[in-house]
């Protein structure tokens, strides 16, 4: 509980209407989509950098832990308020401060959702490539925390990818920029890529500068699917090496083939077990050539049928099964354990054999899917909590993919974060002296550890 | 708790994605967490457990709910918030009564004489209380009361729909005998969509049925958590619409179309098991106007009064979530000359959601706001819709600034098609 001192203080930085501690606000702003849940003590909506500023000298002044939050979206719990504090909601800062067409660069607040500066930019002929599937919704700002990623990160990459300067307000108060609004500049640590993906625990974004690039002209989807893993990971290896790169890569393997297959009949080919969703970009006689060339391509690659979308409602068509794995997922078992390892992407056909091994031995359905082109799987794990040995069996398992997927040399989380559900497994990847020196860097801009506390390290 | 407790499975399908945030209309207005749809879950779930208190700030919370069916349609594990808000509502309802204004409408819902009595009385009474606003609005009057704001509604009808037609019109051998399920705003509102919708059926040879004893649908007694006003209503509209044997029961107001459809066999159906396979067949035999005459073949006559005339078809919510989208718009299209206009936010929910403009007005005209710009963008000059409830929303807000454009219900605009004459 916040002393009613501290809570008058709130009120006075940021307006009594925007300080809410009704339960019925502390219930809402203390889940996000790991489904985990901590109330926190209350929760503000800052309208600007001197207000956040003014909370976090509050805080620090009064040892409060607060906890920045954009959407609640995430999957790792980045957001959650576990211990209580101040909830800091992001979402009044929501304005497209600037699109600068000659330089190509957006400046932005943190509050604006992804989706919708995407539209604005697009409408004068400029494109934002990072794509999180939760677009639609969540916001920037999140997404630089979390260096959220999304499909097209094969060609274009991800969120820190797109950053070239941020404000933010540091834990003890002060407002610094990092960065600018120029591509190149040396001068310093790069701040702005050590804020990316730091889930809020070095800093609170305040103001956002992303590079742009030209929209590319046209737009072509196909569909590939194989009659084996080892097809369908040969495929994305050779047209790679065949100097195309896709917009997108992503795959179901049969795991996903079989899930969606079972709940809505889509009428895929027997024997299919993989499907590969190819999606190119450029201009359009570039697009179309490309299109052409990866279809002869993937022919000898066992090969089962091989789809190129027309116009837009086709491609709409191909995408889906892809689109349908969420809802099917749900009918497997109720509860799902969402992880998002990485690995070099010619190890693909090798992690899916062995998840499909450790869904085996814990005799627990694993379900695949993900971002063929940069490796990045999403590991499904569904059980049914209310069973009580399924929740111990699934965190074998987890232990077991992320140990597969790290010996492959690749990564626990590609996309999601560490946050609190990833934290217990942090030191399979890390070593101590990597946490020591994250560490130490988070003990040097907040000693008293008000921002963001029992993130990402283990306790 | 029971309502809640009931469909607590339904409750754990929300795995909080934040899907929700994306699609409700209410949330892009008031961009708070407790309003979206994962909000209201979590309520509701605290609600059960008792770690939310069932108090006048919980039913804020669920009040601010327009029902629309957006969410639904976009939650990937189709969770449904609609009939999950409405538990909630009948929960508060119980342990803290029903709000002074839904005791208001129950009262009135469940008492179709009185209802009579007082449109009568608000008739003869309306050159003294009522102030006039631009007749070209199509809004004519507006109330002055205090309880009705600063909204401008129209005049009530000079006599209600319901005993202007034998209760059976025999139509041509062979052709579908239809029963009119009217509704209340076409009842006292707008009687003119009720002759439409005659006018339309009988040229179809179809019989027509008008049962005079049906009532309300009760979908404002359910929304402000009424359960048992609504399930005597429900009772008596099947009693009324069982009694003459037909081939479909027709509804013209979406609203009432989706009580039949989702309400009376999902909040009724199964609570009463006895009453379930009669909401079932009912459900099956409901059809909205706009498909039963693109069903019908219907066709317009050859010189049509409809040339020139730009048309923003607006997507009523409770259409839309049936997947009625394609057939209105091919009606509007069959009529000669008529342009529709392609327009954003022809889909998006115009804000009215029956009582929540009552509880939250502002906030109904900042989601209307959004529509009322798109239809002005569109240059079109008549907004269509299948909807009497959100032409009534639409029409309030066309009369701040976009007085010249007219709202008129779909069957108006066939009805004129059909007639061939201006």
């Amino acid at each position: 509980m916040l002393k009613p001192h501290i809570i008058k203080e709130l009120r006075a930085i940021v307006g009594k209407e925007h300080v809410a501690v009704d339960m019925q606000d502390l219930v809402c702003y203390g889940y996000d989509a790991t489904q985990m849940e901590f109330l926190p003590d209350a929760v503000a909506f800052p309208a600007d950098a001197s207000e956040t500023s003014r909370i976090m000298t509050l805080a620090n002044r009064e040892r409060i832990p607060v906890f920045p939050r954009g959407a609640g979206s995430g999957f790792s719990g980045g957001s959650l308020p576990k211990g209580g504090g101040i909830v800091l909601v992001t979402t009044r800062m929501n304005r497209i401060l600037r699109i600068d067409t000659e330089n190509m660069v957006a400046v932005v607040e943190p509050g604006v959702v992804t989706g919708d500066l995407q539209d604005a930019v697009e409408r004068l002929g400029l494109f934002y490539p990072p794509d999180p599937a939760s677009l639609r919704f969540s916001t920037l700002g999140g997404n630089v925390a979390e260096c959220a990623g999304g499909p097209r990160a094969v060609k274009y990459g991800v969120t820190k990818d797109f950053v070239l300067g941020l404000e933010v307000v540091l834990p003890g108060g002060e407002i610094i920029k990092t960065g600018g609004e120029t591509f190149k500049g040396v001068v310093g640590y790069d701040l702005t890529k050590l804020l990316c993906g730091s889930e809020g625990t070095l800093g609170i974004i305040t103001r956002i500068v992303l590079r742009l690039l030209p929209l590319p002209e046209s737009r072509k989807t196909m569909l590939a699917i194989f009659d084996s893993i080892d097809g369908a990971a040969s495929a994305v290896a050779t047209i790679i090496r065949g100097r195309i790169i896709p917009v997108t890569l992503e795959f179901m393997d049969h795991s996903a083939i079989a899930c969606v297959e079972g709940q809505f009949g889509l009428g895929m080919p027997d024997g299919a077990r993989a499907v590969l969703l190819i999606e190119l970009d450029g201009d359009r006689d570039l697009v179309e050539r490309q299109a052409a060339a990866i279809g002869e391509l993937v022919r000898p690659l066992g090969l089962i049928d091989f789809r190129a979308a027309e116009d837009s409602a086709e491609a709409e068509a191909l995408w889906k099964a892809r689109r349908l794995i969420s809802p099917a997922l749900k009918k497997v078992n109720p509860d799902k354990i969402n992880e998002d390892i990485v690995v070099p992407r010619n190890r693909i056909p090798d992690i899916i054999r062995r998840i499909e091994e450790i869904s085996g031995k814990y005799e627990i359905p694993i379900v695949n899917f993900g971002h063929a082109g940069d490796g990045n799987i999403h590991v499904n794990i569904m059980i049914d909590k209310s069973v009580p040995e399924q929740a111990e069996k699934a965190e074998k398992a987890v232990r077991e993919v992320f140990g597969a997927a790290l010996g492959m040399g690749g990564s626990m989380s590609g996309e999601h974060g560490v946050g609190l559900s990833k934290s217990p497994y942090v030191t399979m990847e890390l070593t101590p002296g990597q946490i020591g020196a994250m560490k130490a860097i988070k003990k040097a801009l907040d000693p008293n550890n008000i921002l963001n506390p029992g993130k990402i390290f283990p306790e | 708790m029971e309502p809640l407790a009931r469909i607590e499975n339904e409750l754990k399908k929300c795995v909080k994605c934040g899907t929700c945030r994306a699609h409700c209309p209410v949330f892009s207005v008031l961009g708070r967490e407790p309003v979206t749809a994962r909000g209201k879950i979590a309520l509701a779930r605290g609600i059960l457990s008792g770690s939310v208190p069932i108090d006048s700030r919980t039913r804020e919370d669920m009040s601010k709910c327009l029902l629309c069916g957006r969410c639904v349609e976009k939650c990937a594990n189709k969770v449904p918030t609609d009939l999950i808000v409405l538990a909630a509502r009948e929960v508060l309802a119980r342990k803290r009564g029903l709000t002074p204004f839904s005791r208001v409408i129950s009262l009135l819902l469940g008492n179709r004489s009185l209802l009579n009595g007082l449109s009568m009385l608000a008739k003869v009474a309306s050159p003294f209380l009522f102030g006039r606003i631009p007749a070209s609005s199509g809004l004519r009057l507006r109330f002055p009361f205090r309880f009705l704001g600063r909204r401008r509604i129209p005049a009530l009808a000079r006599r209600p729909f319901l005993g202007r037609h034998p209760e059976v019109m025999e139509g041509r051998p062979g052709r579908p005998r239809v029963l009119y399920f009217v509704g209340c705003i076409t009842n006292y509102i707008y009687p003119e969509i009720g002759e439409a919708a005659v006018f339309l059926l009988k040229e179809l040879g179809c019989t027509v049925i008008i049962p005079n004893d049906q009532q309300c649908c009760g979908f404002p007694a359910i929304s402000g958590g009424d359960l048992d006003t609504f399930r005597s209503l429900a009772e008596k509209n099947l009693a009324a619409l069982e009694k003459h044997p037909a081939d479909y029961v027709m509804t013209a107001c979406a609203s009432c179309g989706g009580a039949f459809h989702r309400l009376y066999p999902h909040v009724l159906g199964e609570r009463f098991p006895e009453l379930s396979s009669r909401f079932q067949a009912l459900a099956e035999k409901s059809v909205d106007a706009a498909v039963l005459l693109d069903r019908l073949g219907f066709e317009p006559a050859c010189n049509g009064t409809a040339a020139g005339q730009r048309v923003f078809y607006h997507d009523p919510c409770h259409l839309r979530s049936r997947s009625v989208v394609r057939e209105p718009r091919e009606l509007l299209r069959s009529l000669p000359g008529l342009e529709l206009v392609e327009a954003e936010r022809s889909d998006t929910c115009c804000g009215l959601g029956g009582t929540f403009n009552y509880h939250h007005y502002g906030t109904s005209m900042g989601i209307n706001a959004a529509k009322i710009t798109a239809i002005g963008n569109s240059r079109a000059d008549n907004v269509a819709t299948g909807c009497p409830g959100c032409m009534l929303q639409i029409a309030d807000g066309l009369s701040r600034g976009h007085g010249r454009v007219r709202v008129r219900h779909l069957l108006e605009m066939l009805a004129d098609g059909m007639r061939g004459n201006p």
